[in-house]
């Protein structure tokens, strides 16, 4: 610890020698603290209403919240989004592996993927995969240009509408993705090559012990930015007809007509996946977050400082 | 004749249209150390990554320990090695980095052990006392838990020599590596590598430090627009030197 360099701490008001104190009056901010308690007496007054004004019908929330189909629903919504986000990042990181190759094929296949699943919507690509039997009614392994192949069977039935929909929201994540784990690749430092390098590391294990930790950093924000839209993008698969979360309140408020308490009630499920989802993100930045950051301390203010 | 630890015969380099070595012949005898000193863009860097094959040689042959780096030659040609087999190579020689590019992600005793165990496949529990060791001799012994980070330039590069030599090599090389560090934090590094030169490692290293060429370097190689001008001991090149160029550079930084 004697090493430690001393940093030049200038925070440290200079106090005269030999450990006397002095005492520190902090500043005043009373515009600041008006506001505070301006926004206070709104949210409390809105949460206020929101609570007595019946037509609400809190009651109606609180029988559905735990219906079968409501959760039936929320874990299909669960379902499409782990899948989907796992495909699609396992896929993007391969595309933008290809995408910084040296061999311009590579890149070139990576750049067109990414320009057309990001450039067309994901609405219209859902309802292609969804078709897709119009087009290719039966689906083979084999040679291409007429070669032999291996029937799988009839798209029909292998991509049925959940398949459809995990076909539709994988790819086009993966476009997403592939940008986002290019930039983080491409925001380490030159120098963590060579030092691996110089190790004898190379390909995959210099990627995967070296660079992809380190991209991390940078990932994980958007990645879960990412998930998060995911999770309610997953509501466009209803257009499948899949009981997904949204679907399922849909189709109980198209029977008995209470619209608002049903979609409170879908809301609610989505705010406390998106919590835990964001729980979870907080833990993963602070683990790739290790080395860079300096421990987050809390440092309280002191009322007093000592020289 | 004894065999040289690197025997360059002819090296050049080139980026673009821009020729960076010109024809490098240089001898560099095992257990001896070699400075390279020359102005900014003579090539000294781009030589010592050749070395390591961090740089595509162009032409010319360089050999370390009698094994031509990053070709095979057969039948009168060079094929170029795969990468696996080029990574395998460079095993031989250690090198520390300017910016002494440790792991930040890992911790000190981390980046240390990060290559034995997982390039050489070595039991941690073995390399992990290894690694201790290299510490202590370092003078780092209690900062194994520490991240890089949280440690001075002159600490974060005893560390990076400390990462190069837990694999054992035959030969280390340095490229500029106090130029990044505060001038007080300078004199720890170059004493790790004087107690290096001492225990007989062979060593090239580029610097600017020329009290540290002349104190122990067996032999110093003035460099410059990609050619090699001058080099003999110290005493001659940098005391006596014979080129004017050499002069020239010399009274600018004394």
């Amino acid at each position: 610890m004697s090493e430690q360099p001393s940093v030049p701490d200038i925070k440290e008001p200079a106090t005269s020698a030999a450990g006397d104190s002095i005492p520190v009056v902090p500043l005043k901010h009373p515009v600041r603290l008006a506001l505070a308690i301006v926004l206070i007496l709104v949210a409390l007054s809105a949460a206020w209403d929101v609570a007595v004004n019946e037509r609400y019908r809190w009651d109606i929330v609180v029988s559905y919240l735990f219906a079968p189909q409501i959760l039936a629903g929320a874990g299909l919504t669960l379902l499409l989004t782990v899948v989907s986000m796992t495909v699609g990042i396992a896929l993007g990181t391969l595309l933008a592996i290809m995408r910084l190759s040296d061999n311009p094929i590579l890149s070139t296949i990576s750049r067109g993927y990414i320009w057309f699943f990001r450039g067309t919507p994901l609405l219209v690509q859902l309802i292609f995969w969804y078709n897709i039997a119009a087009l290719y009614p039966v689906i083979a392994f084999g040679l291409p240009f007429e070669g032999p192949s291996v029937v799988l069977g009839s798209a029909n039935v292998l991509i049925s509408p959940l398949g459809a929909a995990l076909l539709g929201l994988s790819l086009n994540e993966a476009a997403y993705m592939a940008e986002i784990i290019r930039g983080g690749i491409g925001s380490v430092d030159k120098g963590q090559y060579d030092a691996a390098r110089a190790l004898g590391m190379s390909g995959g294990k210099l990627m995967n012990r070296v660079i992809l930790p380190q991209a991390m950093r940078v990932v994980l924000p958007p990645t879960g930015n990412q998930v998060i839209s995911m999770l309610k993008g997953t509501s466009l698969v209803s257009v499948l007809a899949i009981s997904d979360l949204l679907y399922s309140a849909q189709i109980i408020y198209a029977n008995n007509y209470q619209t608002i308490p049903l979609l409170i009630v879908a809301s609610l499920w989505y705010l406390l996946m998106t919590t835990v989802l964001s729980f979870f993100q907080n833990k993963l930045e602070r683990r790739y977050g290790r080395g860079f950051d300096s421990a987050p301390r809390r440092i309280r203010k002191p009322k007093t400082r000592t020289a | 004749m004894t065999t040289a630890m690197v025997e360059a015969r002819g090296v050049r380099k080139n980026f673009g249209v821009i020729e960076i070595l010109k024809g490098i012949d240089l001898r560099v005898e095992k257990g001896s150390v070699t400075c390279l000193i020359g102005p900014s863009g003579s090539g000294k860097t781009t030589f010592l990554r050749c070395i390591n094959h961090l740089e595509k040689v162009d032409a010319g042959r360089l050999y370390v320990d009698e094994h031509l780096v990053g070709y095979a030659e057969r039948n009168g040609k060079l094929y170029e090695m795969k990468e696996r087999q080029t990574a395998r190579s460079r095993l031989n020689a250690g090198m520390v980095f300017q910016r002494f590019n440790l792991f930040p992600h890992m911790t000190v005793l981390e980046n240390i052990i990060e290559a034995p165990v997982h390039v050489l496949g070595r039991p941690r529990r073995e390399v992990v006392v290894e690694a201790q060791a290299l510490l202590d001799r370092v003078g780092l012994g209690n900062r194994g838990h520490s991240y890089p980070q949280e440690l001075s330039g002159g600490q974060q590069q005893r560390i990076a020599i400390a990462r190069a030599l837990a694999m054992k090599p035959k030969l280390m090389l340095f490229d500029e590596p106090t130029s990044a560090l505060d001038p007080e934090l300078v004199g720890e590094v170059l004493d790790v590598m004087k107690s290096l030169a001492e225990a007989g490692m062979t060593m090239v290293v580029v610097t600017h430090e020329l009290g540290f060429a002349r104190q122990v370097a067996d032999q110093v190689v003035f460099m410059d627009g990609g050619v090699v001008v001058e080099s003999g001991p110290p005493e001659e090149v940098l005391d006596n030197p014979r080129q004017e160029r050499t002069k020239a550079f010399l009274s600018k930084v004394l």
